[in-house]
Order: C-alpha cells, then structure tokens, then sequence
C-alpha cells in the first residue's frame, strides 16, 4: 500500500498550498484584525471559475420594473416596490441561480464574482441598488 | 430461551451522515431482526411546488439532494417535457447526459471514500476524496458550482461545452484511468477491508427482486437492471451500456457490501467511457429548443396533463410525475420516488445475522439520501388535525378570556 500510496504523497508535498492554518493559537477578539495584521499572510483564495455566480448586481437605473425578475424567482428574493416600480433584492435569500438575470429583458441584472456576502446585519444583503456595473467587471 | 434486546441505531449517529432511525433487535452481538424508521427530515418540497411555477420548482427540485441534484432536475424537466411535449436539441441531450455521468461519477468516488471511512480506513478515504476534487472541478467549470449546477431548463441547458471545458474533461478521464487504479487496489486487494466487507448484508438475487432494490444494489445482487438499456433516455439512446454485474467480473454474484463496492467502482470506468464516447461524439447546434423564458412560461400555462420522468441516478432509479393544469401558472402536483425509497426497504434483510458494528457499513451500502427518500409523513391519526397559526393565536386569546373569567392564583407575583 505504501508503494501506491507514495507518489501521491510527493506530488502533494511539491503542490501549492491553498488551505490555510488558523491564524493564532486562540480565538482572537477579532479575527478580521488579526487578518489585516501585516504579518499573517495567508495563502490567497483560488480565484472564482468563468460562469461562477455570486451576488446579484442590481442597476436600479436601468430597470424598467417590469417584474420577470420576480415570476421566475425560486426563491423569492425579489421584492417589488409598486410605488417606484423597482424591485429590492434580499441576497440572503437569493439561491444564485442566475434565472433573473436570464429573463431580464434591460439586463439590469448581473452576477457579481463577490462570493464572501455573510455579515451580522441582514440589511447589508438587501440591495436596492447597486450602481451602473463597472466594466471591468464580467457579465454572467 | 435467548433474551434479545433492541437498540436504536440514529435518528443522530456517527455512522449515518442524515437522519434516520434503525430499531436493531439484538441477541447479543448479532442483529436478529431490524426496523427502519424514517421520518426525521421531511421538508414539504412538493408542497412548495404547489406556490411556484415550472420554471421555479427546477431550482427547489435541484435541492431534493446535494449530491444527485442533476438527477432529480433532470428527472423532473423530463416529466414537465413529457407533459408539454417539448423537443430538445440533440446538444442538448449530449451536454445532459455529460452532467449525468460527471455526476455519478463524483457520486460514486464520494461513496467509495465513505464507504472506506466507515470501516475505519482513513488513508483510502482521504485518498478517494482527493481524487473526488478533479471531477468537482469540471462540473465547476461547466456549471459555475460545485453542487446545485442550474445547468438544465425545459428544452435544453442552459450553460455550453466550451472547448476549454472538453480539455479539462478529457484530461479528468486520463488522471482517473491513471489514479483510480491504484484506489481500487488499495482497497479490494487490502485482506482487511476484503474482511470486513466479504459476505457482509448480502441481498440475495430472490430478495433484491421481491423487495425491488434498484441501481447498484439490485446489480450487485447480480440483477441486470439498468434503466439506461431498458428504456434510454437522452444521449443513452446513441451510447449503448451494459448493467454492471459482479458475476461478468468475478464469476458469482453474492450481494454482498463488498459486491455493492465493486459495482460502484466499476461503474466509474464505465462512466469514464461513456463521457469519452459523449466528448468524442458531441454534436453541433442549439442548447435550448426556445431561448425566450416567457414563451416557455407561457406554453406551460397552457399545457395540461400529467407527466412522467424515470432515469438512472448514481443511486438507482429516479422517478418524478408533475401534474399541470391549464391555465394555471403552478405545479398542480409532483411526485417524487427518490432510489433510496425502494432500496431502504432492503435494510432489515441486510442486517439478519450481522455484527452489531456492521450496522453502519450496511446503512452506509446503498448508499442512502434519506432526504431524497422522505417525500410524505403518514400518521396514525391520534394527532390528526393541523394546529393552524390561526388556531393558536385563538387558543392563546382564549386563555386569557378563561383567565378572566375564572380568576386565577399568583400569576401577579410571579
């Protein structure tokens, strides 16, 4: 077995480390300072694939509010507004799917390579709008 | 007289990755009789269908399972093409069934690891997890995710084959034909996992019928069954392939865990086949019959009747039939018959006369999904009746009234 198992061990030693060991020997106050500190230079994350789908990317000023977004949402993270016919997005709700970006007929909605979207207060997930898409930035 | 007593395996225990009970009747170390009590996470999916239209409930049917999710999707907008009659461009078909044999391919190699887990061989299992990453990356790179692709809709898919992708694919089947060699030997030629999986929960031929096992437990029970030959669906029908049955390989099937492995483990050569066959051969043209998501929204509203889907997922055979009615926008109805539904039934015969630290490995053999299989809660009608959040509210109300009404004792000093 030892003899099988061998040059996958080697391979493995010669290849590039992506996982990381946790920063400090204890739970620290903060671990996004701890992070920041100059320092811990952790391995940087393997980037995202072509067709990744992260957060929703929502061009409030193109929308026409003409809501296919929300009929194939299966989530139901799209609210519309009546009043100003625009929609919000709860990206904590949002499956990435892409569907609403598929159907969109402005394509006023686009997925964003921005996979790290957890936070403490949910009204950070809740996208009313998130400006003209810069051009950099790839279209799904 | 031997006294037996019985002890529970789950609904939470280390040998079962999701929840399920085993009731195990022991005498002494020996299973003498076992129930199976599923019924620890039903999610009401199908009743979510109900308040959703076709093109939503692909993405809730993608979450039926992690691991089999293009299964069921598929499975599912074959039963909604059924109904409608929608063609789909041969493509299509072809970018399909890649999905379908990447699928089980990583379905597979996750088994093999577990399974190696469970006895307690940790090199082999980190050794097939490992190897589990390369396929992950190619579904990656097809679909964007690791799980939950979102690839198919109805008639069609929705992501291409890019010549990149052809590259990586092509370049995943030479590392397998090269590493999984050495996996396989590894653990069927290792005396002690031979040991402890030999002539461990068999299933024989007789049983795996009367009880209709499907998928590879039915084949290591040496059954010929396979739904990708007896009614090809997709490319499947231009891909000819044979059931995989331990008896063409080592000359008897004696359905066993270690005959389940083998299967499996054979399947992924075949597997690797049949992607080579799908890169070889995929044909030029459209991915999607109709481009435009409201016409398809909208012949859907029309279309009425009931609709079948059967395929073969990694596990067995999957079934799905969606009901639609005319000029409703929702899934009228939809059921599913997930493969560990009609494998689970052969627990209790697997576990007769084994070793109660078997128990985990012949749960673990079939590779079960129970939240695939927990598609219905069925009481006994002592607690009929559903306590509405209406109904609660009244009798909370209530309470208050009678309290009133009728005094009460110290409920100001606490």
């Amino acid at each position: 077995m030892i003899t099988r198992v061998l040059p996958q061990l080697l391979r493995q030693l010669c290849s590039r480390a992506v996982t990381n060991l946790f920063p400090s020997a204890h739970m620290p106050p903060s671990l996004t300072a701890v992070l920041s500190d100059p320092e811990v230079s952790p391995n940087p994350p393997v980037p995202v694939g072509k067709r990744f789908r992260g957060r929703l990317h929502y061009d409030r000023s193109k929308c026409i509010g003409c809501r296919l977004c929300v009929k194939v949402c299966p989530a139901n993270a799209t609210d519309y507004l009546a009043e100003e016919k625009k929609i919000v997005i709860h990206n904590d709700r949002c499956c990435f799917c892409a569907q609403c970006t598929e159907i969109c007929p402005v394509k006023c909605l686009t997925m964003s390579e921005t996979y790290m979207i957890s936070s403490y207060a949910r009204r950070e997930n809740v996208v009313a709008d998130s400006g003209p898409l810069p051009a950099a930035e790839p279209k799904a | 007289m031997s006294a037996t007593y019985t002890i529970p395996v789950g609904p939470v225990h280390v040998g079962l990755k999701e929840p399920v009970t085993a009731w195990l009747e022991l005498d002494g170390e020996r299973i003498v009789d076992a129930k199976v009590r599923p019924g620890a996470i039903h999610r009401g999916i199908e009743f979510m269908a109900r308040e959703r239209n076709p093109i939503q409930v692909i993405y809730l049917s993608e979450r039926i399972c992690g691991i089999c999710s293009f299964s069921h999707v598929l499975c599912f907008i074959r039963a909604i093409e059924d109904l409608a009659n929608l063609s789909v461009p041969i493509r299509a078909q072809y970018i399909r069934t890649l999905l379908l044999e990447l699928e089980r391919l990583h379905s597979h190699l996750l088994w093999s690891g577990v399974a190696c887990y469970t006895i307690g061989f940790d090199s082999a299992f980190h050794l097939g997890m490992q190897m589990r990453e390369r396929v992950m990356d190619v579904l990656e790179l097809l679909s964007g995710n690791r799980v939950n692709y979102g690839v198919a809709t109805f008639g069609g898919v929705r992501w291409d084959v890019t010549p990149e992708l052809v590259k990586a694919a092509r370049g995943m089947i030479r590392y397998y034909r090269r590493e999984f060699g050495p996996f396989r030997e590894i653990v069927m030629e290792d005396p002690v996992a031979q040991a402890r999986m030999r002539n461990v929960g068999v299933l024989t031929r007789d049983d795996a019928v009367r009880y209709s096992a499907t998928g590879p437990t039915a084949r290591a029970s040496g059954l010929r069954v396979d739904i990708r030959k007896s009614s090809p669906y997709e490319a499947y029908a231009d891909i000819p392939v044979e059931p995989v049955v331990p008896q063409d390989y080592f000359g008897a099937a004696r359905g066993d865990v270690l005959d389940r492995f083998a299967v499996r483990v054979l399947e992924v050569y075949q597997s690797l086949d049949i992607l080579e066959t799908v890169l070889d051969g995929l044909p030029e043209g459209p991915i999607v019959a109709e481009p435009n998501l409201n016409k398809v929204l909208a012949s859907l509203k029309k279309a009425d009747g009931t609709g079948w889907g059967i395929i073969e997922a990694p596990r067995g055979d999957n079934t799905h039939i969606v009901r639609l009615k005319g000029g409703d926008d929702n899934v009228s109805w939809w059921k599913v018959r997930a493969p560990t539904y009609a494998n689970a039934v052969s627990w209790p015969l697997m576990f007769r006369g084994n070793e109660l630290a078997d128990a985990p490995l012949i749960i673990n053999s079939i590779d079960p999904c129970i939240s695939c299989m927990e598609r219905m809660m069925v009481t006994d009608g002592r607690n009929a009746g559903v306590v509405t959040k209406a109904d609660l509210l009244k009798r909370c109300r209530q309470k208050t009234f009678d309290m009133r009404a009728n005094g009460f004792e110290g409920g100001a000093e606490r």
